[in-house]
């Protein structure tokens, strides 16, 4: 008889201001620390190293803020799910706070698989006509062809495919010092994701990112798009959502 | 930048954050996380209650943040300084090479991580010196704070800058850099120190030198400023004071009792790597082993031990707070802690800690079975290997360096962590060492190659890896007479136990630069005519010097010439016992008859037992200050001979992780 499956729980959290400069890794351990604080009965690998059972999702990049975080935690015991954004929070590093919260039912695909696609907001410091030129020419093109660097080979691929959208808007209200505007994208995560530094690479524009950051993470395909949170639940998602 | 207020004192006010034009900057730099603060216990400084009378303070570790940061003294005096109504301290890191770039073009000084202030808008800048390879980064970090790097090219309108640590007891080679040094212990000197700039700030003085002599009557605290260093020929004659009311000799503060001071409260948790990412609690300070090359040692004593009880509340309380998972005892040699025992046990078997998997990393390894038994009660991993650091390579050799290590010892010690499942052992070595032959540099392949055959027994994948630094004679200790070895015989010796090391599988190698050991061994003992030495090599972009991609030997033997300067005369000779040292004038509690006379006894191969269980065979630690040892517990640990791991490198901190044995597993 296989053993009962251990409570699962997936967070979505914001990771806003100072703490942005902290890497991917870096919030691993973060998280594992205020898991530890507020003494959750969190799982254990098996084995020499134990590590606490925490499964992050898509990396962002370091120096880039986001909205829109997700970490899948497995217990070792049932918890209270809504209680845990306030309990979790206080632990949690200013600038990075819970902002929904599910209980995962049955087998569950990893995030790093089911995300399909992302948004961003890129805040730049370039001139709102040459911004706007840039992204009509970006999205009018039938391929575009960038050459990077995998397992130490140079691979050109074409990722027009994977510009799902890409909005100019202005940055009234946004609070953003030095931009002048923002670049509203819209990428794919899959087959081969297009990071938002790449899209602004192309053609080289003559501006440059002040501030990026992410807004959505979507699993499922575009049209039928959800939050991750919306995902195995056996009761209605968290009402903090942000399916827009 | 700096504006006189009511009625001419001087009040450095807020002036407000760099952040903003600090932060375009960090996108463009390696790990910028190392810039921004916002670490668990990190205190956010009320400048609004600040009057021109509040002392504020930049504490400055002038290495990278990953370095820097852990560093327990610095975390100590952030606190007690903050606790004060008349200070307020930030902390500051040196600045990586990218980040510098930046600044020096956007015109962006040091800046404190705390708030991101300006290094000038603070009275007091000092310095946490754990090298004599740091010194040109402090050069650095002064000139980027925009403070003069010679104090006397300084005016009252610049923050008076100190250092403190383990490398300032020959602070000699920095005398025109640095205002003022605390000696020994720093917690009662900041305060101390604080109530004097205080004064003199609330005055309304501008006379730097006024503040500075006041600062020599605190008591550890040595102006270098203040005395005259007389040469004759070459030779040193005397450091002797300037005015009558500066000490001839300055003693080192030393604080009686660490129940007293039950810090850091909150220990900074860093939101990205760095070298030591665990709950640390200071177990005692100072040691009594008496292995003769040991500076630390010898400068730290008596020992003070902190009471078994304070130290279990504050493992507890700490890992409640932080999250942690991973505590280290620290000291020179915890597992001669007496209550070493009582703590680790309390630790394992206190439910109240959470769910119950706290690791105990015990710095410096004794070797015996007893200590290895007690790692085997607490395991969780043994994914790190276990260190031990015999030092040198046959009884001879450790009988004159006073590490009466046998090697039945060793091998017991070596065989218990193999047996009890571990699958590497690391064993420190120093080569170079007074009195050394060939015979005892390849004892340590051969200490190697049997502890490689023991764990053969167990794993057939065992390991063993020998770490063998170069020895550098330190001050105020018996070695300080000694002629370190030159670059080349260091290297000889290196290269003929490396050919011996490759013949056994499962036996590794790894070995200090010798160039670094040979410009560590420059400054070590040498004196005020190095300043513009270290100068010159800072001006030519020597930074960074302990790290390997930026140490470059030949600018500081360049410098050397270009400053008419031996090396040979700084490193390699062997002193007299009529030599006057850059030094005489300090005091760290040995008696230099002591020392000499322990010097002849390592001659002769006489070994010292701990004097903590043993007579008192005054070395003048004691007896200069009326203190005796503090034990926590009347009794010795049990088990066998001498034998603790030091390793210099990481600040005599090899950590062993440790943890509770899940169910289940062997």
């Amino acid at each position: 008889m296989t053993p009962p499956r251990k409570p699962q729980v997936r967070l979505r959290y914001s990771k806003l201001g100072k703490i942005r400069f902290t890497s991917h890794r870096d919030m691993a351990r973060i998280w594992e620390r205020a898991v530890r604080k507020v003494q959750l009965p969190i799982a254990y690998s098996e084995g020499f190293s134990p590590r606490a059972k925490l499964s992050f999702g898509l990396a962002l990049p370091t120096v880039f803020e986001s909205l829109a975080e997700y970490v899948d935690l497995t217990f070792d015991e049932p918890v209270d799910v809504d209680g845990l954004p306030g309990l979790l929070n206080g632990s949690l590093p200013d600038g990075v706070k819970i902002t929904g919260a599910i209980a995962l039912e049955g087998k569950v695909t990893s995030l790093q698989e089911c995300v399909e696609s992302t948004t961003w907001s890129l805040f730049v410091d370039g001139d709102v006509e040459q911004l706007t030129a840039w992204a009509d020419e970006v999205l009018s093109a039938d391929t575009i062809e960038i050459t990077r660097q995998r397992k130490g080979k140079d691979r050109t691929d074409d990722v027009r495919p994977a510009i799902l959208d890409v909005e100019i808007r202005s940055t009234a209200g946004a609070n953003v010092v030095q931009a002048n505007a923002e670049v509203h994208a819209h990428l794919a995560a899959k087959p081969r994701a297009l990071r938002p530094l790449e899209l602004l690479e192309i053609n080289s524009p003559p501006f440059s990112l002040v501030l990026g950051r992410r807004v959505h993470q979507f699993i499922a395909p575009v049209g039928a798009r959800r939050d991750p949170l919306a995902i195995g639940a056996a009761t209605a998602p968290h009402s903090l959502s942000c399916v827009s | 930048m700096v504006t006189t207020v009511r009625g001419g004192g001087l009040y450095r006010g807020w002036m407000g954050s760099l952040w903003t034009q600090l932060e375009p900057l960090l996108a463009r730099v390696e790990k910028p996380a190392r810039y921004i603060g916002c670490e668990d216990g990190a205190v956010t400084p009320d400048y609004t209650t600040a009057t021109n009378a509040t002392v504020t303070w930049l504490l400055t570790y002038p290495d990278t943040y990953e370095i820097g940061l852990p560093n327990q003294g610095l975390q100590v005096l952030y606190e007690i300084l903050n606790e004060r109504d008349d200070a307020i301290a930030e902390r500051s890191y040196a600045p990586w090479i990218d980040l510098e770039a930046e600044m020096r073009t956007a015109d962006l000084p040091l800046f404190s991580v705390d708030t991101h202030r300006a290094a000038t808008d603070f009275d007091v800048i000092a310095f946490n010196l754990s090298s004599e390879l740091v010194y040109t980064n402090v050069l650095n970090c002064l000139d980027l704070a925009k403070v003069p790097v010679r104090c006397a090219d300084r005016t009252h309108e610049h923050p008076i800058v100190g250092a403190g640590g383990h490398a300032t007891f020959n602070p000699e080679p920095m005398a025109d850099f640095l205002d003022w040094i605390g000696l020994g212990d720093g917690e009662e000197i900041v305060g101390d120190v604080t109530a004097v700039v205080s004064e003199w700030k609330a005055s309304g003085s501008t006379d730097r030198e006024a503040v500075l002599r006041k600062l020599s009557q605190v008591e550890g605290v040595y102006v270098p400023a203040l005395y005259d260093a007389e040469f004759r020929d070459d030779k040193l004659i005397g450091i002797t004071p300037r005015f009558p009311e500066v000490p001839e000799v300055v003693e080192k503060r030393t604080v009686a009792d660490l129940a007293d001071w039950p810090y850091p409260k909150n220990q900074l948790v860093p939101l990205t790597e760095v070298v030591h990412d665990r709950l640390s609690v200071e177990v005692f300070r100072g040691c009594t082993r008496g292995c003769r090359f040991c500076q630390a040692g010898m400068i730290t004593r008596p020992v003070r031990e902190r009471p078994a009880e304070q130290v279990r509340t504050m493992i507890q309380e700490g890992v409640r707070r932080t999250g942690y998972d991973e505590v280290a005892l620290t000291s020179l040699s915890t597992a001669d802690f007496s209550g070493i025992t009582e703590v680790v046990k309390a630790t394992i078997d206190d439910e109240s800690m959470g769910c119950g998997d706290v690791s105990v990393s015990l710095p410096s390894l004794r070797v015996d079975a007893f200590t290895v038994g007690i790692a085997a009660e607490l395991q969780r991993g043994r994914r790190s290997g276990l260190t031990f650091a015999p030092e040198a390579g046959s009884w001879r050799m450790r009988q004159v360096i006073n590490k009466l290590i046998t090697e039945e010892d060793l091998y017991a010690s070596v065989e218990g962590a193999f047996s009890q499942g571990w699958r590497r052992v690391k064993l420190y070595f120093l080569t170079g060492l007074p009195t050394e032959t060939d015979e005892d540099t390849l004892g340590i392949a051969e200490l190697g190659r049997n502890c490689v055959e023991i764990g053969r027994k167990y794993h057939s994948g065992a390991s063993v890896t020998v770490s063998v630094g170069g020895f550098v004679p330190k001050p105020f200790t018996p070695f300080q007479w000694f002629g370190q070895n030159t670059i080349e015989e260091l290297k000889r010796k290196i290269y003929l136990l490396r050919d011996e090391v490759r013949k056994t599988k499962g036996l590794q190698m790894k070995w200090h630069e010798p160039a670094a050991t040979f410009v560590e061994g420059m400054s070590s003992r040498g004196d005020r005519r190095l300043g513009p030495v270290i100068e010159q090599v800072w001006r030519n972009g020597g930074t960074f010097q302990e790290w390997s991609e930026h140490f470059d030997v030949d600018r500081w033997t360049e410098a050397m010439s270009d400053h008419g300067l031996s090396v040979e005369w700084f490193t390699y000779r062997h002193r007299d016992e009529d030599e006057v040292f850059p030094w005489d004038h300090l005091n760290a509690g040995l008696h230099k008859d002591f020392l000499w006379h322990d010097w002849r006894d390592a001659l002769n191969e006489v070994g010292l037992e701990d004097c903590r269980w043993t007579p008192c065979y005054d070395c003048g630690a004691c007896t200069g200050y009326g203190i005796e040892h503090v034990v926590a517990s009347a009794t010795p640990p049990a088990g066998g001979s001498q034998g603790t791991g030091q390793d210099l490198a990481t600040g005599h901190e090899i950590p062993v992780a440790l943890g509770v044995r899940p169910a289940g597993v062997l």
